[in-house]
């Protein structure tokens, strides 16, 4: 199928990285998170890193990551993904080292291991997938859940006065002096995948500097939860999720 | 014009319409049959692709692979 030349001449530009398994990615149409597991593994062949990086795979949608990403990984149980990259990176410092968490990972039962990680600074990349629901689960209310957003449990949409408000995690973990490195994307237009591409390679740049924890939010969808199509969904993302979730980087390093 | 090309796997498509929607070019289209898992797939339906890689880029399930034509062949054209 991925000929270097066609027979009219017409040369390759771009094609599957083979970082990924040959397994076809079991996520919903127009998922985002097979977009992430592809631009990581772009970085790691284009970095010639594929020996030396070992991913911690969470619980949630993304449970399988371990079977498309053709590295070393190591499965952790729910929401404690970065504790279980903080053991690897220190038996490990010369590798490169990433925990990949949904929002309901992350940021709900995982909230204590995310905080110590990244208070601890460890040298690790922390990928974090904000699609503002429990997805795997049939889309219940996670703590990123916006106001007035119905979910399954918050099926009258979700309130302060009951639920909380939506939690910013990432803002409050740049606040932590461990943090090296801490950006928020998302992978719903081509600028956008170009931009957290680019987030990811300086990620593994940093991490060979030992200077704390970088950590990447992605804002993302889940087109079955929110019920709607993958198109309705990236439309959504933008007018919604993108007011309470602004793009850019929210910590940059001053010592380079 | 710079012109190119797509290799869509059509078994892998999911038909999420993301690539249609990122073509600059509008070369792709939903196909009216369907794949192996019951989904119309990306196909396409005008003969004016760049090769710009768009599609590719935003494709969740990668199922694209993009051609171009070779530099040479561009200036020749001129
Ligand atoms: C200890 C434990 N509690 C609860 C669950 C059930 N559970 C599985 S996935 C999940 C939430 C997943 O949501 P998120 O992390 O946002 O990932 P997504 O599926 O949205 O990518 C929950 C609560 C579990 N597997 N283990
Ligand atoms: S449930 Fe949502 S997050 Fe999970 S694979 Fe489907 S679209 Fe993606
Ligand atoms: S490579 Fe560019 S022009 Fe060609 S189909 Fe893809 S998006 Fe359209
Ligand atoms: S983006 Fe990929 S999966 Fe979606 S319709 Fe296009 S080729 Fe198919
Ligand atoms: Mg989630």
């Amino acid at each position: 199928m991925q000929e270097e030349v066609l027979t009219n001449g017409y040369e390759l530009v771009y094609k599957k990285p083979s970082t990924l398994t040959s397994k076809p990615f079991h996520y919903c149409p127009g998922c985002g998170h097979s977009v992430v597991h592809r631009l990581l593994m772009e970085v790691v062949e284009e970095k010639g890193i594929q020996e030396s990086t070992i991913g911690v795979a969470p619980v949630g949608c993304s449970v399988f990551a371990y079977d498309y990403m053709d590295i070393d990984m190591q499965e952790a149980a729910h929401g404690r993904a970065s504790a279980v990259a903080t053991g690897v990176k220190r038996i490990h410092p010369d590798k490169y080292v990433f925990s990949y968490q949904g929002d309901g990972d992350l940021a709900a039962i995982g909230t204590a291991e995310t905080i110590h990680t990244v208070n601890r600074g460890e040298n690790i990349l922390v990928v974090f997938i904000n699609n503002a629901i429990y997805g795997m689960t049939g889309g219940q209310m996670a703590p990123t859940t916006l106001l007035k957003q119905v979910t399954s449990t918050t099926p009258y949409g979700r309130t302060h006065e009951q639920m909380g408000y939506p939690l910013r995690i990432t803002e409050l973990l740049a606040q932590l002096p461990g943090a090296y490195y801490v950006s928020r994307h998302a992978v719903h237009t081509v600028n956008a995948v170009r931009k957290l591409k680019k987030a990811i390679e300086k990620s593994f740049d940093y991490q060979k500097l030992n200077r704390g924890t970088c950590f990447i939010e992605v804002v993302s969808n889940c087109p079955s939860g929110w019920k709607m199509t993958p198109l309705e969904s990236n439309k959504w993302l933008e007018e919604n999720m993108f007011p309470s979730y602004p793009l850019g980087d929210i910590k940059v390093p001053k010592d380079k | 014009m710079i012109r190119g090309t797509v290799v869509i796997e059509r078994d892998i498509c999911k038909g999420c319409e993301l690539c249609i929607a990122a073509c600059p070019q509008e070369s792709l289209g939903l196909s009216s049959s369907i794949n192996i898992n019951g989904y119309r797939f990306a196909e396409l339906i005008q003969d004016n692709c760049t090769g710009c890689v768009n599609c590719a880029l935003v494709c969740p399930d990668v199922a694209i692979t993009v051609y171009r034509q070779p530099k040479s062949a561009i200036k020749k054209a001129v």
